[in-house]
C-alpha cells in the first residue's frame, strides 16, 4: 500500500479542525464513518476526502438571495391540501379524542391561545414506569375530581332551609375520596356546617347503594337567584387532583421487549404540575409535554415554544404521512418565536406588523391598511418584495438582491 | 436529589448570558446592531432563572436535528 498511514489521534484531530466550517452532526459522522476504515487511511486520502465533503457542504448551502420564505410556505403549503380536512380520533371509550390533520396545523399557525383538544403527556421516571399499579395511582392523584364527580344528587329544601348533598359511595370509593375530605373540603369553602350525616341505602331498581346524605343549613336571607350559584359552587368544590385536568388515561407501550407505562391526561396545566410534584413523586419533570404552545411559552420560556411548535408540526405533517423537511417547519417556528411572544402566521401576528404599507394591504383588509397609512403619513421604503411586485420593480431576491454604487469621483 | 428546574425541562435548550466583551465580539462579527437579532422578553421564565437584563444578549445551545448542535443569539428586551 502507497503512503503514509495515519493514527486514529491525527485522524481525530485533523476532523476537529473542520469544525468551523462544518456542523456538529457532520463532523460526528465523518469521523464514525473514517474510523471504520482507518486502515486503508492515507493522509492524502484523508485530505481528499475532508475537502470534498467541505466542498459539498458549502454546495448544498442556502444562497445569499434565495428565497427560503417562500420556498418553505410552497413546501408545507403543497403536501398541506393532501390533507384531511376533519381527522377526529376516536377509538373505543378509554381512549381520548385528539384533533389532527388540517384543523391542528391551522391551530399551531394560528398560535391559538388554547387548542380545541389540550392534551398533556407525562412520562414517568425510571423507576416507576414499569409498574402498572404506581402509575394507575399516579393517573388518580392528577386528575382532578370535585364535588360533582362523586355526588348521587343535590336539592334545595326550602321548608327546613338546607342544602341536601347526597354523595355516591360507590364513586367515592372509586375516586378514592373519603368523608372526611369532602367534609375538609367543604368546611374549607366555608358553605356552612355540616348539620347532619345520614347514611342510607337506596335500591333503585334493584341495585343496592349507600348514599351519604349531607345537610348544609341556607346562609341567612340568602335570595332565590343566589341559590343556583351556591349550588354550583358546592357541586365545583375541588376534592383533590390538578386543576383542568379531567381526564387521566394510563397508556402502554412495549418497545424493545419492555413494556413500560405513560399517563395521557385530556386537559392541560403544566403549571399546575410542576408546582406539585413533591406530591407526584414518580412523574418524570423532565418530560412533561402538553400541545398548548402558548402555555409552554409562559412556563418554559420562548425557546421551549420554539421546540414545541417543531415538534407539534412535524407529527401533523408524519401523521398524515407527508414528509415535509424540518428546516422549512424550524423557518416557521423561528419567525413565530422571533419577538420573543408566540406570534400568528396571519393578520394579527407576522403578516399584520410588516412594516410596509403596501405588503400589508396586500394581505388582508386591503383599505384599512391603506387608509390608516395615508392618514398618518406612512413611508415605504420599498425594501421588501411583496411592495415591488405590487408596483412592479425588480425584486430584491436572487439576482435582483445586487445593487450597484459608484463612488462619485472616486477612483 | 436535585431539585427540578425548568432549565432541565427537554424542551428547554441551554442558555448563557454573554459578557460585554463577547456581546461587543458578536456584533462586530455579525455586523448588526443588537436589535436585529432575534428577541427574548425579560419576562421570559428562562431569562429571569439566568438573570437576563434587558440589554443583555442570550446566546443559545440548541439540538438540533440537520446540524446536531446550533448555536443562536437573542437580544433581552423588556
Amino acid at each position: 500500500m502507497r503512503g503514509r498511514k495515519i493514527t486514529l489521534n491525527t485522524l481525530k484531530e485533523k476532523i476537529q479542525q473542520l469544525s468551523s466550517e462544518l456542523p456538529d452532526s457532520i463532523i460526528k459522522e465523518l469521523e464514525r464513518e473514517l474510523t471504520k476504515v482507518l486502515d486503508k487511511l492515507t493522509a492524502s486520502s484523508l485530505e481528499k476526502i475532508t475537502s470534498e465533503v467541505v466542498r459539498q457542504y458549502r454546495e448544498a448551502m442556502v444562497e445569499p438571495g434565495e428565497a427560503v420564505g417562500t420556498v418553505g410556505a410552497q413546501s408545507i403549503g403543497e403536501p398541506g391540501t393532501q390533507m384531511t380536512l376533519r381527522t377526529f380520533h376516536f377509538a373505543g371509550i378509554r381512549e381520548l379524542n385528539i384533533t389532527l390533520g388540517l384543523p391542528r396545523l391551522i391551530e399551531i399557525l394560528d398560535a391559538k391561545r388554547v387548542p380545541s383538544t389540550p392534551l398533556m403527556r407525562i412520562e414517568l421516571d425510571e423507576k416507576t414506569r414499569y409498574d402498572k399499579a404506581k402509575a394507575e395511582e399516579l393517573a388518580r392523584k392528577i386528575q382532578h375530581i370535585t364535588l360533582e364527580n362523586v355526588a348521587h344528587s343535590i336539592s334545595i329544601d326550602f321548608g327546613q332551609q338546607l342544602v341536601l348533598l347526597r354523595l355516591d359511595e360507590e364513586l367515592m370509593k372509586d375516586k378514592r375520596v373519603t368523608l372526611e375530605m369532602v367534609l375538609n373540603a367543604l368546611n374549607k369553602h366555608k358553605v356552612g356546617a355540616v348539620e347532619e350525616i345520614v347514611e342510607r341505602e337506596e335500591t333503585p331498581e334493584g341495585t343496592k347503594k349507600k348514599i351519604i346524605e349531607l345537610a348544609i343549613p341556607l346562609p341567612e336571607a340568602v335570595e332565590i337567584t343566589k341559590l343556583v350559584k351556591l349550588r354550583q359552587k358546592i357541586l365545583n368544590i375541588k376534592l383533590k387532583g390538578i386543576k383542568g385536568l379531567k381526564r387521566v388515561v394510563v397508556k402502554e407501550v412495549v418497545r424493545g421487549g419492555e413494556t413500560f407505562y405513560y399517563l395521557e391526561v385530556e386537559g392541560s396545566n403544566l403549571q399546575g404540575i410542576l408546582n406539585n410534584l413533591d406530591e407526584l413523586e414518580g412523574i418524570d419533570p423532565t418530560k412533561v409535554m402538553t400541545n398548548n404552545i402558548n402555555e409552554i411559552a409562559s412556563v418554559l420560556g420562548i425557546e421551549a415554544a420554539r421546540n414545541a411548535i417543531i415538534n407539534e408540526m412535524t407529527n401533523v405533517l408524519r401523521e398524515q404521512g407527508l414528509d415535509v423537511d424540518v428546516r422549512h417547519i424550524m423557518l416557521v417556528a423561528d419567525l413565530m418565536t422571533m419577538t420573543g411572544k408566540v406570534r400568528q402566521i396571519g393578520r394579527h401576528g407576522v403578516s399584520g406588523e410588516k412594516a410596509s404599507v403596501l405588503a400589508r394591504a396586500a394581505f388582508e383588509v386591503t383599505t384599512k391598511h391603506l387608509l390608516e397609512a395615508s392618514v398618518r403619513g406612512e413611508e415605504d421604503p420599498l425594501t421588501g418584495v411583496i411592495e415591488n411586485v405590487v408596483i412592479g420593480q425588480l425584486i430584491p431576491l436572487g439576482s435582483g438582491m445586487v445593487e450597484l454604487r459608484v463612488r462619485h469621483g472616486g477612483r | 436529589m436535585k431539585k427540578f428546574t425548568i432549565l432541565d425541562h427537554e424542551l428547554v435548550p441551554k442558555h448563557v448570558l454573554l459578557t460585554k466583551e463577547e456581546k461587543r465580539e458578536l456584533l462586530e462579527r455579525l455586523a448588526i446592531r443588537p436589535d436585529q437579532l432575534p428577541w427574548i422578553r425579560a419576562s421570559d421564565p428562562v431569562a429571569k432563572l439566568i438573570g437576563a437584563k434587558p440589554g443583555d444578549i442570550v446566546k443559545i445551545i440548541r439540538k438540533s436535528p440537520t446540524a446536531g448542535e446550533s448555536i443562536a443569539y437573542r437580544f433581552v428586551v423588556p
